[in-house]
């Protein structure tokens, strides 16, 4: 039964192979429904080039500059002048890589500085940083949820939490998106005695819309379950210090573990667990995403710590932002579009297409007036929905928001939407 | 617990998902027959986990191919 979660769009299967059977037959439906959209005459919108990067919110893509609202650079720290030199200055005094495991000869002064910055900047005891934000899902969860324990999670979780979940042989038992009455109904048949975990996300990234984690947090409280939230869309903008959601609704103290990402507002690629765990240390020895790589480059570690640091005192840029977001969605629903959200709950707001072909003729007419936006489709999007996902950036000017109107305007008239 | 009973309430569970309107038996499959999204089968089993009080987790839906066994699962979990 449960095949069908991770196959949601399960296609059709070709009437007939004209190639032998192998192992790769079965991705036979998905390579005809690429091919058949390729012969429509429109540009891939999954293997675009971004051939000069101009700025955190320009670059060159297939020959044309664009203005970038799909990057998850929510920040713009990608070319701040401090994180530059930071990285610079680590790569001339540390090299290129560090070859080895975090319990190896992989932890480098930078690594542990890295880590003394989370713990500041979440106001918390310990944290791990994991070489990937997927690896910090994959890998905590795994690793505390084992057998016979159970993992109460929302349906509409990213892939690195459902990959953890899988990975640890947890009873995974899913509950509807955002809804309270159906988390608490499955908390309360979990066997007594058995371990229990909640698996939260403050922003979830295909609709741009937020938890309602103070009363999911304290449902799991009364029921006697740790609770994990990934804040990976919502660090450095949302809540007063830019902590995430947990913060903003004034429970982070009651979260047990938060997931996070160096590759959004951080801007530099890496992920991490925060937590006030007294025995979060062993995490180190028994976490197999953390043992078996190799750990973070030098010159990552430096920009991520640079940044997380100047994230702290950042709050001009989360006004202007939260600004920026606001004037894109009242801007897109004046215009007739279908938004994920009625209003603005995060710096993502979702553009509804009708299907996917029109919703891929679109992106790329997007494209052609020189915007990038995210063509989000199923399987990774929630009820089989064809997205244009956009993200802003705190670097966005007022003036650039009103020219990603007027693209929008023109793209939407062009293809019919509007 | 009563294997007849079960299917008789899971019966009448299933007629609002079967928009299909698929002739349903015991080799009814969820995925082929039904072609159900992760969506639907998410509130049917919210539904029968409701009716029946008990937890269906994914590592149990993963062995339910059929509605026969679905049936038969259900029984089970009863009975514990």
């Amino acid at each position: 039964m449960s095949e069908s979660i991770s196959t949601p769009d399960k296609p059709e299967p070709l009437p007939e192979a004209e190639d032998a059977k192998d192992l790769f037959s079965k991705f036979d439906p998905l390579i005809k429904q690429r091919q058949d959209l390729l012969d429509s005459g429109l540009e891939d919108p999954f293997g675009l080039v971004m051939e000069r990067v101009l700025s955190p919110v320009t670059a060159v893509c297939n020959g044309r500059e664009t203005i970038l609202l799909g990057t998850y650079n929510y920040m713009g720290m990608t070319f701040d002048p401090d994180v530059i030199e930071a990285g610079k200055n680590a790569l001339d005094n540390y090299g290129s890589g560090t070859t080895g495991s975090r319990v190896l000869n992989g932890t480098y002064v930078g690594h542990k500085d890295v880590e003394a910055a989370l713990c500041e900047f979440y106001g918390m005891d310990h944290a791990m940083v994991f070489s990937t934000g997927y690896q910090a899902n994959l890998g905590i969860i795994s690793t505390i949820a084992g057998k016979g324990d159970y993992i109460v999670l929302d349906i509409d979780s990213h892939a690195s939490i459902w990959d953890g979940c899988a990975m640890g042989n947890a009873e995974v038992v899913p509950f509807k998106h955002n809804d309270l009455e159906a988390m608490e109904k499955r908390l309360k048949r979990i066997p007594e005695g058995a371990g229990k975990l909640v698996v939260l996300e403050g922003v979830y990234s295909m609709l741009g819309d937020i938890a309602p984690l103070k009363e999911m947090i304290a449902i799991a409280k009364k029921h006697g379950a740790m609770v994990l939230v990934d804040e990976a869309h919502s660090m450095g903008f949302i809540g007063p210090n830019g902590r995430g959601v947990a913060e903003d609704q004034g429970v982070l103290d009651d979260v047990d573990f938060v997931i996070g990402t160096f590759s959004k507002s951080v801007g530099t690629v890496g992920g991490f667990c925060v937590s006030n765990h007294p025995k979060f240390e062993i995490m180190r020895l028994v976490c197999r995403p953390y043992v078996f790589t190799a750990s973070l480059p030098p010159s990552v570690v430096a920009t991520a710590a640079t940044s997380i640091r100047k994230l702290m005192d950042a709050g001009d840029k989360r006004e202007h932002l939260w600004e920026n977001s606001k004037r894109l969605h009242k801007g897109l629903r004046d215009l007739g579009f279908e938004l994920g959200t009625e209003e603005p709950q995060s710096a993502i707001i979702a553009v509804i297409m009708p299907d996917l072909e029109r919703g891929a003729g679109m992106w790329e007419a997007l494209l052609k007036e020189g915007l990038y936006v995210n063509l989000a489709r199923p399987p990774a999007t929630p009820a089989g929905m064809t997205l244009l996902r956009c993200s802003l950036c705190a670097e966005h000017s007022e003036e650039q928001v009103g020219q990603i109107l007027t693209m929008f305007e023109a793209a939407g008239k062009a293809v019919g939407i509007i | 617990m009563d294997r007849e009973d079960t299917k008789a309430r899971i019966d009448t569970l299933i007629e609002p998902f079967n928009k299909k309107g698929v002739a349903i038996t015991d080799d009814t499959t969820f995925a082929g027959d039904l072609e159900w999204d992760s969506l639907t089968v998410m509130d049917f089993v919210a539904a029968i986990e409701d009716e029946f009080d008990i937890i269906i987790s994914m590592n149990q839906q993963a062995e339910i191919e059929t509605y026969g066994q679905l049936i038969d699962a259900v029984t089970k979990l009863r009975g514990e």
